[in-house]
């Protein structure tokens, strides 16, 4: 049996860098003026409509060709406070970008997202404050969870006039934003300069490596605040249920995900020689990119579905391929073969068995809550499928409790859309709480 | 092919694209280098009296653009020729001699008196040039010396001036006419109650560009300080044209030749000046943007119109639309036209809707049976053009006439007009 062949230093670090560049570099102002004349200003845009936080897209645009970048990023971070880091993640081509009514015309949809990040890129560069705090209301929320959810609503409550305390699991800041998504879509450390801008309105108090459960309990938060929300994301990774699922070697894909993104120097990180991934969603293709960009040799992207039904979108399939990624469709995971080290693993394809080699066997297929742990602490709030239960206001089963992100039902998964429930959530809140923005 | 070869008052030219009288006609170096690639003549850049005028050294031109940088409209403050008047008259000989088959015309501003006209228009006519333009319209320096558009502006004065310059010339005098006017019909009759064989229109325009938004003074500026300019290129074309359009339909104007200027860009630029009444056409400010090479499209653009139209020559084409031009009062008010919006074309971008329904006649839906979508309201429609206008699709929206039994009827005799003929 070979040992596992696992190891840093694959490709030199000039390499890796030039493989961890931005992916969609930034504008130009020549270029951002010629692509923001492609706008038709449409009336009651389909883009708007598109967009999960609701962007007045035209508007922005029009902004833009007119060199009001300050307005520009004012209409976008005033209905997402992400717009930032959005306009790099976003799966535009899903959204506003997919019925650009430019697809009709010419095939070709206007590039919202890059002119998104135009718009915004001087706000975080220079640091500029856009909105203004209302009067203090002497309301005091919780909110449990420093990521895209727990700080869009942070920055609304903010601006409401409410004082906000967040409690913030990890190190850093930003939850996914910081620790989930691909290196080469957040350059620069991006992640924390957009936390850091949001949290210079004022009025928000962080709290860092505080864990639900732990350190604190829902119901102390209850009693200590005048609303709460969770926006706690999802912790435990779904099994694949095959034998030797606890082999060395077959990790969970947000973990490595999570380690990329914090380390210095990528070149250091560990990387297989033969790279399984199994799963059909952003964080599959995430793993096998980057794994790919890290020097792996062969990186296979196994799906048990087809293509269409890979919730990855088109784009995301098609850079996985240009990037050297094998992607295999209708594979079922059976076994897990290895004696102290994964060694292969065995899929079944229409009653085939199909083995793949493997140093490292990623599993990316979805996320949930981490159910045991918090059931104490969720104090009977209704969670279906591993995730929790809301209305349209992202209002739980329990009265006072708001939650929204990743850890809700009914979701996809998508940073924009925790931003919106968030915004959704803050203006519930403020409503609860007696405001007069609700 | 049609044949391009033109001929105005008599000067034959390969075609009818003469370069303006301009800093593209300043000197041999440049009409050489516009002659060898293809236009038909030059009006050589206005001549006045010795000692040349002093141009600025701060900036002459500014640009109003589109967000790719295109040129939409072109200001400047240059005047006339900057060197002496034997160095112009000397390569004016040569270019003559060098490409006798183009067109060479003499632009020149002298003084309003009768002397300076007897002493230099013999002078300037001895180099061979084939016609004279007087230089009526420069709307900025020379007019604050008497000259230019002071001149072009006052009527009594072209035809004095033109009557200087015909008595001592014996070749053909063209007026260019400013547009900084209210009327262009009396500064044209002027013209040729002068005497002059044909006018040549428009001289740029009164301009300012824009204020520098960083200092907030005019833009552009020198040392600070900026006077206004003259605009030009395609932003001022319709201008050009009406003006155009209102000498060729005159009956006092009407038969004097023309020489269309004014924004001149592609071959369809030069069919809508040809068509409304000019003889032939000059260009400036697209050689400024574009160097000389766009005469290539000027030149095959034109004579594939006319083959497509069955003509074999420019002149078929001159004046073709001028009877189609005419007063307000004389329109067809029974004449019905709506918009008919081809749903197959149609992206749904919704302009047409929220501009008719914002600034018009509310005459475009946004939702049919719950789903967007964008008719026409017969009832509401008043046939305005306005949803065509905006468009982003080309022919996706037309107007189409409706019939109806009523009898052709115009304001003239509409019982709401208080001034109506009675029969």
């Amino acid at each position: 049996m070979p040992a596992p062949d696992i190891r840093p230093n694959r490709l030199d670090k000039a390499e890796i860098d030039k493989n961890f560049a931005d992916l969609h570099p930034p504008l130009s102002r020549g270029e951002a003026l010629i692509e923001a004349d492609r706008c038709y200003f449409c009336y009651d845009a389909p883009c708007t409509t598109a967009c999960p936080t609701g962007i007045d897209i035209p508007s922005f645009i029009q902004k833009i060709r007119s060199d009001n970048l300050r307005g520009s990023a004012h209409t976008i971070l005033s209905e997402n406070i992400m717009g930032g880091m959005c306009s790099r993640v976003c799966p535009t081509e899903v959204l506003c970008e997919e019925v650009c009514v430019r697809n009709t015309h010419e095939d070709k949809p206007v590039e919202i997202g890059l002119l998104q990040r135009y718009a915004t890129d001087p706000i975080f560069k220079d640091g500029t404050q856009l909105f203004e705090r209302a009067e203090a209301s002497g309301r005091r929320v919780a909110i449990v969870g420093g990521g895209p959810a727990g700080l869009s609503c942070a920055h609304r409550l903010a601006m409401l006039g409410h004082e906000v305390k967040v409690f913030n699991r990890d190190p850093r800041r930003g939850g996914l934003n910081e620790y989930g998504i691909a290196a080469y879509k957040t350059v620069d450390n991006f992640a924390q300069r957009e936390v850091d801008w949001i949290l210079s309105i004022g009025g928000i108090e962080v709290e860092d490596e505080v864990e639900l459960g732990k350190d604190f309990s829902l119901s102390a938060l209850r009693d200590a605040y005048d609303a709460v929300f969770l926006g706690i994301g999802l912790t435990l990774v779904n099994d694949l249920n095959i034998d030797n699922e606890d082999l060395p070697g077959v990790e969970n894909a947000t973990e490595y995900i999570a380690e990329l993104r914090q380390a210095e120097d990528k070149s250091t990180l560990p990387v297989g020689r033969n790279v399984v991934v199994i799963g059909g969603g952003m964080t599959a293709i995430d793993i096998a990119v980057q794994s790919k960009r890290l020097g792996a040799e062969k990186v296979d992207l196994v799906y048990r579905r087809g293509p269409e039904d890979m919730s990855a979108s088109e784009f995301e399939q098609h850079l996985a391929q240009t990037s050297g990624v094998t992607v295999h469709h209708w594979l079922h995971p059976k076994a897990l073969h290895g004696i102290d080290h994964v060694t292969a693993i065995e899929f079944d394809k229409n009653g085939q068995s199909i083995v793949l080699e493997a140093d490292v066997v990623f599993k990316a297929i979805g996320q949930k809550l981490a159910g045991e742990q918090l059931a104490d602490d969720l104090q009977g709030i209704d969670v279906d499928g591993g995730k929790i239960i809301v209305d349209g206001d992202q209002a739980t089963s329990v009265v006072g409790v708001w939650a929204g992100g990743d850890c809700v039902a009914g979701g996809d998964d998508l940073t924009v859309s925790a931003v919106q429930h968030g915004k959704v959530a803050a203006i519930a809140i403020d409503s609860y709480l007696g405001g007069e923005h609700g | 092919m049609a044949d391009l070869t033109s001929e105005f008052l008599g000067i034959r030219s390969p075609n009818p694209f003469w370069l303006a009288s301009a800093p593209p006609t300043d000197k041999a170096y440049n009409v050489n280098r516009a002659f060898e690639a293809g236009w038909g003549g030059a009006v050589w850049k206005t001549l006045g009296e010795d000692p040349p005028i002093v141009n600025v050294s701060g900036p002459r031109y500014s640009a109003i653009h589109s967000n790719d940088r295109r040129v939409i409209g072109f200001n400047n403050i240059e005047l006339i020729t900057d060197r002496p008047l034997q160095t112009n008259l000397d390569e004016m000989r040569q270019i003559k001699r060098d490409w006798p088959d183009r067109a060479l015309v003499a632009s020149v501003m002298l003084p309003m008196n009768e002397e300076a006209w007897a002493k230099y228009v013999p002078m300037i006519e001895d180099t061979g040039v084939d016609a004279f333009e007087l230089n009526f319209g420069c709307p900025h320096g020379m007019s604050e010396r008497g000259m230019g558009a002071a001149v072009g502006q006052v009527p009594e004065y072209i035809q004095m001036a033109a009557e200087w310059c015909k008595k001592a010339a014996s070749i053909p005098v063209i007026v260019k006419l400013t547009p900084n006017v209210t009327n262009i019909v009396p500064p044209a009759k002027a013209a040729k109650d002068g005497g002059a064989d044909a006018v040549s229109l428009i001289n740029t325009i009164n301009s300012i560009t824009r204020v520098n938004y960083d200092t907030l003074t005019m833009y552009p500026t020198t040392n600070g300080m900026g006077t206004h300019g003259g605009y030009c290129g395609e932003a001022v074309k319709p201008i050009a044209l009406n003006m155009v359009a209102e000498i060729a339909r005159n009956a006092d104007t009407g038969d004097m030749p023309i020489s269309g200027i004014g924004g001149i860009t592609d071959w369809r630029d030069a069919v809508d000046f040809l068509a409304l009444g000019a003889s032939n056409v000059q260009v400036c400010t697209a050689a400024m943007v574009y160097g000389f090479k766009i005469i290539d499209d000027l030149t095959d653009g034109l004579s594939a119109f006319l083959d497509d139209k069955g003509m074999t020559s420019v002149s078929e084409l001159v004046g073709k639309a001028v009877p189609s031009v005419t007063d307000w009062q004389y329109l067809n008010l029974n004449y019905v036209e709506k918009a008919v919006i081809d749903q197959d074309l149609c992206i749904e971008c919704g302009r047409c809707h929220i501009v008719c329904e914002d600034t018009s006649h509310q005459a475009i839906t946004n939702t049919v049976n719950g789903e967007r979508r964008f008719e026409v309201i017969d009832e509401e429609c008043v046939g305005c053009n306005l949803c065509v206008s905006v468009c982003p699709v080309d022919s996706c929206i037309t107007m189409t006439q409706v019939p109806n039994d009523l009898a052709p009827g115009n304001w003239t005799e509409h019982p709401n007009n208080p001034m109506r003929k009675t029969k």
